[in-house]
């Protein structure tokens, strides 16, 4: 079995990867993680979204957004030779970090960018098979291009399999 | 953000100097013991670079968050990994045991509550070193990953860096580290700077 690598996507990033690779995006908190998986290609892509959207951004970093972010990702597993009807969504993050968050919108952010997200993929017909998001708790997770597998380790609730 | 030059940073540098070392007082005084603050750093940096100013993105630490109003909107943290928390936590229990566990009520009631006087602190030297109008939110307290943690002081940072001014403190008595973290919107970089007096060329 050739282990493949591990690729870092950061914050506000995106990256599209081929069987054996893994994609790992590290401290969610209420960003969220979406990502995309084509059974058939094996392609495995991840974006790492911070906010819900980019309307009223003067040229706005797509990744950033989920509008923007989950669109470049279906064009980018696209160009990798996945197909739009085969893809599959899995998505983790969108947490509450504070309690307490008050009139702070800052820190209620999260379930809107979930909200965001489902929304976007909705617009693309993608099935969402699997997810973990909102509560108050930090994730990292870890895409599985082999078999689609996204790995979600928390500090409290140790690992979760979608 | 407009490029910063070494006067710009020195002046930054004397904010995270100054409101680091009234914290620090406090702290000392909270805990009897002599704390000793770092030389402040300032720096731009990509999003996923934040979070090594205070160790690794998946450190499990105590954050103790404010949004800053006024007239400089931003983000305060003050940051304790788990293991300098639980020294701290044991140095001012005298009754009882709190039982190492960081989550429950009364750990995170006493962190909270030192954050938000040490924040306090840091803040007013802000308002008077700047003669600005600084206002504070409630604070907000979480244990967890430290990348999680500071995510969301980079919400309102242009496309994808941030500006920060980090200063460390250290007790060595306890072996405790802490962390302040500023991480002003990019709007306020400008008025900050004007009041510190280097806001021209």
């Amino acid at each position: 079995m050739i282990a493949g690598q591990v690729v870092h996507v950061g914050m506000a990033d995106l990256k599209v990867v081929r069987c054996p690779d893994r994609l790992r995006s590290v401290g969610l908190g209420s960003c969220v993680g979406v990502a995309l998986w084509d059974p058939q290609t094996k392609v495995a892509g991840l974006v790492h979204i911070m906010l819900p959207s980019a309307e009223g951004f003067t040229d706005p970093p797509r990744a950033k957004f989920a509008d923007t972010g989950v669109d470049w990702l279906v064009e980018m597993m696209q160009q990798n030779g996945a197909r739009v009807e085969r893809l599959r969504a899995k998505m983790a993050g969108g947490a509450q970090m504070f309690a307490f968050a008050g009139k702070n919108d800052l820190l209620k952010i999260g379930p809107r960018n979930v909200d965001a997200c489902r929304r976007a993929l909705a617009k693309w017909g993608i099935p969402m098979v699997g997810e973990d998001v909102g509560g108050s708790t930090g994730r990292t997770i870890e895409l599985h291009s082999e078999d689609g597998r996204l790995w979600v380790r928390t500090v409290r609730g140790g690992l979760i399999v979608l | 953000m407009q490029p910063l030059g070494d006067r710009h940073l020195d002046a930054l540098r004397e904010v995270g100097n100054i409101g680091a070392g009234h914290a620090a007082t406090s702290l000392a005084l909270l805990l009897q013991r002599p704390v000793r603050i770092t030389v402040p750093t300032v720096q731009v940096l990509d999003f996923d670079h934040v979070v090594d100013a205070v160790g690794g993105a998946e450190d499990v630490v105590v954050g103790t968050y404010f949004r800053i109003g006024g007239d400089y909107p931003g983000n305060l943290f003050f940051i304790i990994p788990a293991c300098s928390a639980r020294a701290v936590l044991r140095a001012m229990w005298t009754e009882g045991d709190f039982g190492d566990d960081l989550q429950s009520e009364m750990a995170l009631s006493a962190l909270g509550e030192i954050g938000n006087i040490l924040i306090s602190a840091y803040l007013i030297s802000l308002s008077d070193f700047t003669h600005g109008k600084v206002e504070t939110s409630v604070p907000a307290v979480a244990v967890d990953m430290a990348q999680a943690i500071l995510e969301v002081g980079m919400l309102t940072a242009d496309a994808d860096q941030c500006l920060i001014v980090h200063t460390g403190a250290h007790i060595e008595e306890l072996d405790v580290w802490c962390h302040f973290l500023l991480v002003p919107d990019p709007d306020s970089v400008l008025p900050l700077l004007t009041a510190l007096g280097v806001g021209g060329e």
